[in-house]
């Protein structure tokens, strides 16, 4: 027998592919179904109040309406969880909350009666300004609980005060990012259907056990009663992975209509208020230095928001105390709970916020010491993680600073801004380090059955949300079991198959992967030491969880990156553009470069997305998004994208999980809006620490006339 | 009131007569009316371009388009593109060059693309045609690009058709290669 070629490392073609381009790879709402409903949302028109009285007569009167669902008639749930509390009472927590729904004949029927429902309020104040927050009312605000155990929400060594106090050089500034909107392209969509003794959910996830245990809890029913299909996803970026009121009233109009399945997409609109978003955050850092650069003290503080139903907060200074060896460290998180939606998992939740005021304040640090920002970070390069005190698994930072740099043409730069032009346009370049964390989500299994024609089914209730899971994951099945992939069928988006944790925190390929690699391990083993070697002809079938891993306490795990960019402004107009991205990251082995690259490249373009474009903002008079849809909330397009070059070092990190992987999802975006941010200044002169980089941020708006900078 | 009405619409090559509310989009009629997925609705407000298809030739935004208004018509969907299962040669460069992760937007990015490069070829100009140099690439500013698309010109013919996975950078060479051909 030969040995097959390993399947890990091909840039393979993804499997959907061909289904995918002719739009043949069904979505949640596109399953054909037989007789369907239609369901639309009636959404609160006041932030803060309850709901004193609700006329449906109107609205039921429209011919083809089947029924108005509000809290006075909607089943009473049993869940803790305040997002999936829809319509358990009459009072409203944020505008926009869902109020009621109407069920009817047709999509085009059931969005007219939706607007004939009448609601009467009592409003009560709200209180919806992060920014009023932040000066002088830290009573009001709150430590967050811990998102990931493993890292404490704030951490505390030696003396930063007096370490600042007596440091040569000092960076203390603050940042601020805003209320950045996922807008996954599909929007969040539901096909519900009561069997009579339970749910059948097709519906846009990035968990699938998750979404069945929620509904199964809320509707008091045996998990095995509740069956989420979800085979493929369009876009998620995080805003997929809770269960939230879209899914409950859904299965609420399910069970009013039984038999008959209940189609429910969400408008674009609805998006902005049901989906969740990432917090806004307003951050210091204080860093203090040797006139030599290397750091004493680092500081870093950020205030986030959350709503009043549900805390979530993003660990914003996650990343710093992984970053840079100083002796003196503090980071500290606050969160201010409004009468708002509650934000959610974002790309990079913390790291992306948290990285871009890091990483100015490198860049900060750097002119200050006059030293290169390259040269500042390897001088401040740990020899062990700083707050953990264990060895890297591995750390390739200084590596992808020094590849990054050759490969950009880093060298030979003045660091002086405005030094660079071309026509009207100023140039500049910017540089910034990028790291993520080496996760592992709990609660997968994978079973693998082979059967006597030679053929293995892998069966995970994993999915697919556009990152190549799909076919990364049958490559990591295939070197596993040591076959060649193409004996290797894999299955996937499926409540009954073996439960998956979620998608999400670049944790896909360790959670579920593992769990393949262990049941693949456990087959052959029990193929050779019960059947010889030989296929049993009523096959052979295997189901195993992921394993732990030892190495956990004995290293820190993490992927690095270096981002670099070059910006061109417009010395009249102060319009921002950016020819060239590069980056290079060490992130473990590489399962499937070609996927695997365009995960990195699209992490990059919302790196500069979040950088210059995007920005959803509050009506602070009624509490809601105002450019709530794709023209307002702009997202980069074709034309706001240059040349991006993506690279990698090579890692071969035997500690991480059995396949040496990283994870690639969300590093792509850490580091590189501080890139721009750091290029923009080296162009002009004009340091933006507020997110997103505007022209009318770079123009001078009390000198009309005058030029970017001048 | 009757606010249902009958069409003709031929789809992919497939006559189909069906009743339609007066204000049923071209999209719903395909999607929800005939069972073709293969438009997707993203925004339904003609921003994001995942509806496109080819409205007697033209790329157009299904989702802006009313039924009725449009008895007769012939439409051509991505899934259209691929005659007797072959698939189009900008959908096997989409494919080779992974210019997509979700998918969902890939049909109507691979409709407009094709319509696109006929817009070029006709001489039809853009904005990038005749305007200034953006300062991303090497393009525009050269006056009409018959025969040759450069990259800019894609990429401004392309920004219609927003990509939340960004692959961008992949889509951009995926229409070149079929563009040079």
């Amino acid at each position: 027998m030969t040995t097959p070629v390993p399947a890990i490392g091909q840039p393979l073609d993804r499997f959907d592919g061909a289904e995918k381009v002719r739009g043949l790879a069904p979505y949640a709402f596109e399953h054909p179904v037989e007789h369907p409903v239609y369901l639309f949302a009636v959404q609160s028109t006041i932030a803060v109040g309850r709901i004193t009285a609700i006329d449906c007569s109107q609205a039921s009167a429209r011919p083809g309406v089947l029924a108005v669902l509000t809290h006075q008639n909607a089943p009473r749930l049993s869940t803790d969880n305040g997002e999936l509390r829809t319509l358990q009472s009459d009072e409203v927590t944020f505008r926009g909350q869902i109020v009621g729904g109407v069920i009817a004949e047709t999509s085009e029927i059931a969005r007219d009666a939706a607007g004939l429902v009448r609601m009467d309020y009592e409003e009560r104040p709200h209180n919806v300004d992060l920014r009023g927050e932040v000066p002088g009312h830290r009573e009001r605000l709150k430590v967050p609980d811990e998102v990931l155990p493993i890292f404490p929400m704030d951490t505390s060594e030696g003396d930063v005060d007096a370490a600042l106090a007596s440091a040569a050089v000092r960076v203390d500034s603050r940042y601020s990012t805003p209320w950045y909107t996922h807008n996954a392209l599909e929007p969040h969509t539901t096909i519900a259907c009561w069997t009579g003794d339970g749910f059948t959910l097709r519906l846009s996830t990035q968990g699938v056990t998750g979404i069945q245990a929620a509904v199964a809890g809320a509707f008091r029913l045996d998990p095995s009663r509740v069956r989420v299909i979800s085979p493929h996803v369009g876009g998620a970026f995080g805003s997929k992975v809770y269960p939230r009121a879209d899914v409950v009233l859904a299965a609420m109009a399910a069970r009013l209509v039984p038999g008959r399945p209940v189609k429910f997409a969400l408008t674009r609109q609805q998006t902005f208020s049901q989906t969740g978003y990432r917090p806004p955050t307003f951050q210091r850092v204080r860093l203090g230095a040797g006139s030599d650069g290397r750091l004493v003290a680092i500081e870093h503080n950020a205030i986030e928001q959350t709503s009043k139903i549900r805390q979530f907060a993003e660990h914003s200074t996650r990343a710093t105390p992984s970053m840079y060896a100083a002796p003196n460290r503090r980071t500290q998180q606050w969160v201010a709970e409004l009468d708002v939606p509650t934000p959610t998992i974002m790309r990079a939740p913390g790291e992306a916020s948290g990285m871009f005021a890091l990483e100015s304040a490198m860049d900060e640090l750097a002119i200050a010491c006059d030293l290169d920002p390259i040269e500042l970070r390897i001088r401040n390069e740990p020899q062990v993680h700083p707050h953990f005190q264990l060895p890297f698994s591995s750390r390739n930072l200084v590596a992808c600073l020094q590849e990054g740099a050759r490969r950009f043409g880093w060298e030979p730069r003045d660091p002086t801004p405005r030094a660079r032009r071309d026509g009207g346009w100023l140039i500049g370049t910017g540089v910034a380090a990028a790291t993520y964390p080496v996760l592992r989500l709990p609660g997968s299994k994978a079973t693998i059955r082979v059967g006597p024609d030679g053929r293995y089914l892998v069966l995970i209730a994993a999915v697919d949300i556009g990152t190549g899971t799909r076919t990364a994951l049958t490559q990591v099945a295939a070197d596993a079991l040591q076959v060649d992939i193409e004996q290797v069928d894999l299955r996937l988006g499926d409540s009954t198959y073996p439960p998956a944790a979620e998608e999400g925190a670049s944790a896909g390929i360790t959670s579920w992967g593992a769990a393949i690699h262990e049941a693949a391990d456990q087959l052959r083993q029990r193929l050779t030491t019960e059947h010889g070697g030989t296929v049993p002809a009523d096959g052979l079938e295997v189901t195993a969880d992921t394993p732990d891993n030892p190495y956990l306490k004995q290293y820190a795990m993490h992927s690095f990156g270096a981002q670099f960019a070059e910006v061109r402004v417009n010395e009249r107009t102060g319009e921002i553009r950016v020819p060239r991205q590069l980056g290079v990251f060490a992130c473990g082995r590489i399962v499937n470069p070609k996927t695997a690259r365009s995960q990195l490249l699209g992490g990059m373009t919302w790196g500069l997305s979040m950088a210059l474009h995007e920005q959803s903002v509050l009506d602070l008079r009624f509490g809601h998004v105002v450019n709530h849809d794709l023209a307002q909330y702009h997202i980069s397009s074709n034309a706001d994208v240059g040349a991006i070059e993506v690279h990698w070092i090579e890692e071969d990190d035997p500690y991480v999980n059995p396949m040496r992987t990283k994870g690639v999802g969300e590093i792509g975006i850490v580091g590189a809006a501080a890139a721009i941010a750091n290029a923009v200044y080296h162009a002009t002169g004009v340091r933006i620490r507020d997110l997103p980089i505007t022209l009318d941020k770079l123009l001078p708006g009390d000198r009309p006339g005058s030029e970017v900078g001048g | 009131m009757s606010t249902e009405v009958e069409v003709t619409l031929r789809v992919d090559g497939t006559p189909h007569r069906l009743t339609v509310d007066v204000r049923t989009t071209l999209l719903d009629a395909l999607r929800e009316r005939l069972g073709n997925t293969s438009a997707k609705k993203g925004c339904d407000h003609g921003q994001c371009g995942a509806c496109t298809v080819l409205l007697n030739g033209r790329r157009v935004n299904s989702c802006l388009a009313l039924a009725v208004a449009h008895d007769g018509a012939e439409i051509v969907t991505a899934a259209g593109l691929a005659l007797d299962g072959e698939l189009h040669p900008m959908q096997r460069a989409f494919i080779r060059h992974d210019a997509f992760q979700c998918g969902y937007c890939t049909p109507g990015q691979i409709v407009s693309a094709v319509a696109m490069l006929a817009e070029a070829e006709a001489g039809w100009p853009s904005a990038v045609t005749m305007g200034e140099p953006a300062g991303v690439g090497s393009g525009g500013g050269d006056g009409p690009t018959v025969g040759t698309v450069t990259d800019d010109e894609v990429r401004e013919r392309m920004s219609g058709n927003l990509c939340r996975c960004a692959a961008y950078a992949n889509i951009v060479p995926a229409i070149q290669e079929v563009a040079r051909r």
